[in-house]
């Protein structure tokens, strides 16, 4: 892959109060060429990049852009494929236990509805939105977001907001962290009872899969210059 | 690694008198309160972001006593009960045989929660105290943070799986206990006090120096 590092300017030889604003260095049009780095600050001047190259800050090399080519399709047909995966793994089995002659089936559902008795009960609701809830919002609103671009429309009208919130709930969207959980699960009661494996455990390792693979291809940078450009036009 | 030892000389967007968006990058001159882009709201630096970060942090030290304390799973077979706490979870565990599941356990809930108060709090410090890590190791040790501290959950999962799982009446059975409450929001509030960072900060120290 290619490094299209942007030239960064030099810091002016007048230090300015780092405390107060200083007057702007820059006139509205220079502004519109600049890009600064989400994590750092640093200013860059912006440089049309080709798909496939990655621009990163020189000062905290954190991802600047790193544009995809139809990298909108393959989200949306990634974030579809998510959502078909994750009603398989609600509705079917998840695990089978089987110990003593008695037989206990677990979907998805039961996993979440656990903690649905007495002092645990507020964490059902939090399960069921780590799990669930979150990645299933995710999907739909990056399918709102993306889908109409996709097919050449402008934008839909909530756009902004939509993209907003699914970017803020990256981080709370655990269904990979509960794949590891299944996988610790099943060795502590390997020893206690005979474990097999529904359909619905390897609909999510599918889904895992595919929403690692969706994150790769979405640059968050890029998605928003897209939404801007589509907007005006 | 990159040179670790001073970054190059960069011109910010704070020290030009711009805006610079922390959610798309886009410059904007001074005045508005929203990104014309992206509709975040726009701050040269987020001068609540400390109060936040410490106050999340203790919030999830608070919780995560308890949470070690009392159990975490309750299970009965052929009518005797035990409970087990976290670390003695982890010590059933190794007692099966099962080291390396025990290890994964061990690190994600107890490892990593204390390395993250650890880190957040260094992090936190760093703004206003000098440090000897360079901001450049400091901004990695914070992406670190930001990305691991979602798996400290996978104990909370581990006891809902097993608790819809093993309810074999008589046999066997599995029930979870108050701590899975007080892990759960514990990681939640560390995770919450991480995204409460403003990044920008670790940079300023170090350029305030250079100038």
């Amino acid at each position: 892959m290619n490094h299209a590092v942007p030239s960064s300017l030099a810091a002016p030889s007048e230090a300015a109060s780092p405390q107060a604003m200083p007057a702007p260095a820059f006139t509205a049009e220079e502004v519109a060429r600049l890009i600064a780095c989400p994590s750092c600050d640093a200013l860059h001047e912006e440089q049309v990049l080709n798909n496939g190259e990655v621009a990163r800050c020189v000062r905290c090399h954190g991802l600047l852009e790193a544009p995809r080519r139809s990298a909108m399709t393959r989200i949306i047909m990634l974030a579809l494929a998510a959502l078909i995966l994750m009603v398989a793994a609600i509705f079917f089995p998840f695990l089978e236990l089987s110990a003593a002659g008695l037989m206990q089936r677990s979907s998805l559902l039961d996993t979440v509805l656990a903690f649905s008795s007495g002092m645990t009960a507020p964490l059902t609701l939090a399960m069921a939105a780590l799990i669930v809830v979150l990645p299933v919002l995710r999907f739909v609103l990056l399918v709102y977001v993306l889908g109409p671009m996709a097919i050449g429309w402008a934008p839909a009208r909530y756009a902004r907001p939509a993209f907003r919130v699914a970017e803020a709930l990256r981080p709370w969207a655990m269904a990979e962290v509960f794949i590891v959980g299944v996988a610790v699960a099943l060795v502590k009661v390997a020893g206690l009872a005979h474990l097999s494996i529904g359909p619905a455990f390897w609909a999510f390792v599918a889904l895992v899969l595919v929403t690692v693979l969706k994150d790769n291809f979405m640059c968050r940078v890029s998605v928003w210059k897209t939404l801007e450009a589509r907007r005006r036009s | 690694m990159e040179n670790a030892g001073s970054a190059p000389p960069v011109l910010t967007a704070r020290r030009a008198g711009v805006l610079g968006c922390a959610q798309c990058g886009k410059v904007h001159l001074p005045g508005p309160e929203r990104c014309a882009r992206c509709g975040s709201v726009l701050e040269s630096r987020d001068h609540t972001s400390l109060q936040r970060v410490w106050g999340w942090m203790f919030a999830g030290l608070v919780v995560y006593v308890p949470a070690n304390v009392y159990p975490m799973l309750r299970t009965s077979m052929l009518g005797k009960t035990t409970d087990s706490t976290i670390l003695g979870g982890v010590v059933d565990l190794i007692h099966h045989g099962s080291i390396g599941i025990a290890i994964i356990v061990f690190v994600a809930s107890i490892v990593i929660p204390v390395a993250k108060f650890i880190a957040i709090a260094y992090l936190a410090l760093s703004v206003t105290h000098r440090v000897r890590l360079s901001p450049g190791k400091r901004q990695h040790l914070y992406e670190v943070v930001e990305f691991i501290g979602r798996w400290s959950m996978i104990d909370v999962f581990v006891v809902a799986i097993l608790s819809s799982l093993v309810r074999l009446d008589f046999a066997a059975t599995i029930n979870p206990g108050i701590a899975a409450v007080s892990f759960a929001l514990s990681v939640a509030f560390t995770m919450l006090s991480a995204l409460s960072f403003d990044s920008r900060l670790i940079w300023d120290a170090s350029e305030e120096e250079d100038a």
